[in-house]
């Protein structure tokens, strides 16, 4: 067909979008692999949704480009772009059945009867549905209607598959495992695929690139793994998982990382990878995941690690992991989320707190503060 | 006193209410079977006399077709422009829209004598006749507002996802609208198109100034002839309205359910 070697599926070039005043999404440049799942990954009102109409052709990009698969599409109607899209209210056509809603698509695309039926049943096969045709979508539950929108969304062979928040309206447990069927699917298919979601156990467990955004700007992509482990700014550090962030300074410079004054006086060993200068004034990011918690007379878990004394202010139970708010000596307030284990510490215990150098992560100080600006 | 309480005095006025709006109508649904010329209790009798010479009433007969089909094309006319102005106006952004809205629904505020009036004189100042033609048009004013808040509030009932859906899959927006929208917009248009049929059906104070003696509607014609005397023919054709009227909303509401369930 089009140029397919080296032009990406989905690209955005300087997008910007304005409603009236509003800023909406400004100076987005995306690309999507072929065959790969990106996600938007922001909290409500960061713009995510609009790219996603954007490429769908729901709404025009106010300045900027957009192509799909090397084609400029900003003239072309949404009925023209062949998508497939999937909505948080999956969409099915209440008043058609679940063959018509599936073969919708086929009808506006030349399709023989005979051929248009074996589309279908095999379209209702992958989402794992098989002869539903004959009934009325009000008759499912709403993971099957997500599971028929699915299948009406791939029967014809999107270019791009779409997807707002596709599992926001379903149960928890059902969540988990339409996630995985999503994954398989869009695996299976190989189909490009945009999924937009304030999830970060969605973003982090599907993704092939996520994008964090805030306030319309891309604020970090990369792999899961990067962003996770490597996130640029305070936002991002902060929107996937509970980070503490403390104020300090480089106060020396080691042999494997650096060292950080904090301003209560505490010192922390950071192995984070960058240059770091002497005083440069920095954030310590610490998720409350990597802490790991003893009683005073214990061992280590392992050695060389950053130890605190502190006591329990407050703690939660929720089931599977406790989170604990812990007061230093010093006085700062540390969050941390521990694997429950059987008997976990009471309110008041004294404790002491470890933490890998590994695990502690540095942001430089204007970067930290300065997350809404355009990212470079 | 451990009887009257406030819900039995409720209950009593309730009744009241009830029997105040619907006593004249049951006389004269009861009369119309009195055989006698002048109507007054108890009956001396039942007879079917008066709708028997009703029937044979050439005038009455026309005055009926003339509102059947008035009320028929005011139906479909109030329809088809209420569901097109609806459809801009819940589904797209344009300027003026609101105040284009509020005077599209003005003429239910509007006193009908005078809208009957003002669109008598605006048809002079044209220099045009009075014709079957003006009475549509009226018609079609006084009914539109009714249609437009039947079919904006189910429209917007109607989320734009499915049409967005849709036109995803590969539909232009007429193919949307004749696939998707309208289908889901079928009770509304039907609540629609009956009552305009019933208003239009009803309707005498604005009609009084635009109908002719070759266009007269069946409530114009009643009025005329209580201007000569008092018939009880009368009675026989206000019970034959009142039917018409109840039974023409049961009736689309029976069919619409059985459509629905057929579908």
């Amino acid at each position: 067909m089009e140029n397919k070697s080296t032009s990406p599926a989905v690209q955005l070039k300087g997008v910007y979008k304005r409603f009236g005043k509003v800023v909406a999404v400004q100076k987005m440049d995306l690309d999507f692999e072929e065959g790969s799942l990106v996600t938007l990954l922001g909290p409500s009102g960061c713009g995510k949704t609009t790219i996603l109409r954007m490429i769908a052709g729901l709404e025009a990009p106010t300045e900027g480009e957009i192509y799909i698969k090397g084609k400029r599409v900003n003239d072309i109607p949404i009925h023209k772009r062949n998508l497939g899209m999937i909505f948080q209210n999956y969409a099915l056509f209440p008043h058609k059945t679940i063959f018509d809603n599936v073969a919708f698509g086929l009808k506006y695309r030349n399709v023989a009867k005979g051929e248009m039926q074996a589309k279908v049943t095999k379209a209702l096969e992958m989402v794992r549905l098989p002869g539903v045709e004959g009934r009325m979508p009000s008759q499912l539950s709403g993971g099957q209607q997500q599971r028929i929108a699915m299948a009406r969304a791939i029967v014809i062979e999107p270019d791009v598959l779409l997807m707002d928040e596709p599992l926001s309206a379903l149960d928890e447990n059902l969540r988990e495992e339409m996630r995985r069927e999503i994954d398989n699917l869009q695996q299976m298919l190989g189909v490009t695929t945009l999924f937009v979601t304030h999830d970060q156990r969605e973003a982090l467990s599907m993704s092939d690139k996520i994008v964090v955004m805030k306030d319309g700007l891309k604020q970090q992509e990369g792999s899961p793994e990067e962003v996770y482990n490597y996130p640029r700014n305070h936002f991002v550090s902060d929107f996937l998982g509970h980070s503490n962030f403390f104020g300090g300074v480089i106060a020396g410079l080691e042999d494997e990382g650096v060292s950080v004054k904090l301003q209560d006086g505490n010192e922390f060993r950071v192995e984070h990878p960058g240059d770091w200068a002497n005083n440069a004034a920095v954030e310590l990011v610490i998720r409350a995941q990597k802490f790991e918690l003893t009683y005073l007379d214990e061992a280590p878990p392992e050695p060389d690690m950053n130890t605190f004394d502190g006591t329990i202010k407050d703690r939660s139970y929720m089931g599977g992991e406790v989170s604990y708010f812990v007061e230093l000596e010093s006085g700062t307030m540390v969050h941390v989320i521990g694997i429950a284990k059987l008997t976990p510490f009471k309110k008041g215990e004294k404790i002491r707190l470890h933490v890998a150098p590994r695990h502690c992560g540095l942001l430089q100080k204007d970067k930290a503060g300065g997350d809404a600006r355009p990212a470079k | 006193m451990p009887k009257i309480s406030g819900w039995s005095l409720i209950r009593f006025y309730t009744i009241l209410v009830y029997a105040f709006m619907f006593a004249p109508i049951v006389v004269v649904v009861v009369l119309s079977f009195n055989p006698e010329q002048f109507g007054s209790f108890p009956m001396k009798g039942f007879s079917f006399r008066w709708f028997i010479k009703l029937a044979q009433n050439q005038t009455i007969l026309i005055a009926f077709k003339n509102s059947l089909i008035l009320g028929s094309l005011t139906a479909v006319v109030s329809t088809a422009v209420g569901i097109m102005a609806s459809m801009a106006f819940v589904r797209y952004n344009f300027p003026g829209k609101n105040t284009l809205n509020t005077l599209l629904l003005a003429p239910i505020m509007i006193p009908e004598v005078i809208l009957g009036v003002a669109l008598l004189l605006f048809i002079r100042w044209l220099q045009q006749p009075k014709s079957f033609a003006l009475l549509v048009i009226g018609h079609v004013v006084l009914t539109l507002p009714y249609v437009l808040l039947i079919v904006q509030a189910r429209l917007g009932g109607i989320k734009k996802e499915y049409e967005e859906a849709a036109q995803s899959l590969g539909a232009n927006g007429l193919q949307t609208f004749k696939e998707v929208t309208l289908p889901l917009l079928t009770p509304a248009i039907l609540a629609g198109m009956l009552f305009s049929f019933t208003i239009s059906f009803d309707d005498i104070t604005a009609t009084l100034f635009w109908a002719t003696a070759q266009n007269q509607t069946v409530p114009v014609k009643i009025f005329g002839m209580l201007r000569n005397s008092i018939s009880p023919e009368i009675n026989a054709l206000g019970t034959v309205m009142i039917v018409l009227t109840i039974a023409t909303p049961l009736l689309a509401g029976y069919l619409s359910r059985k459509l629905s369930r057929g579908s």
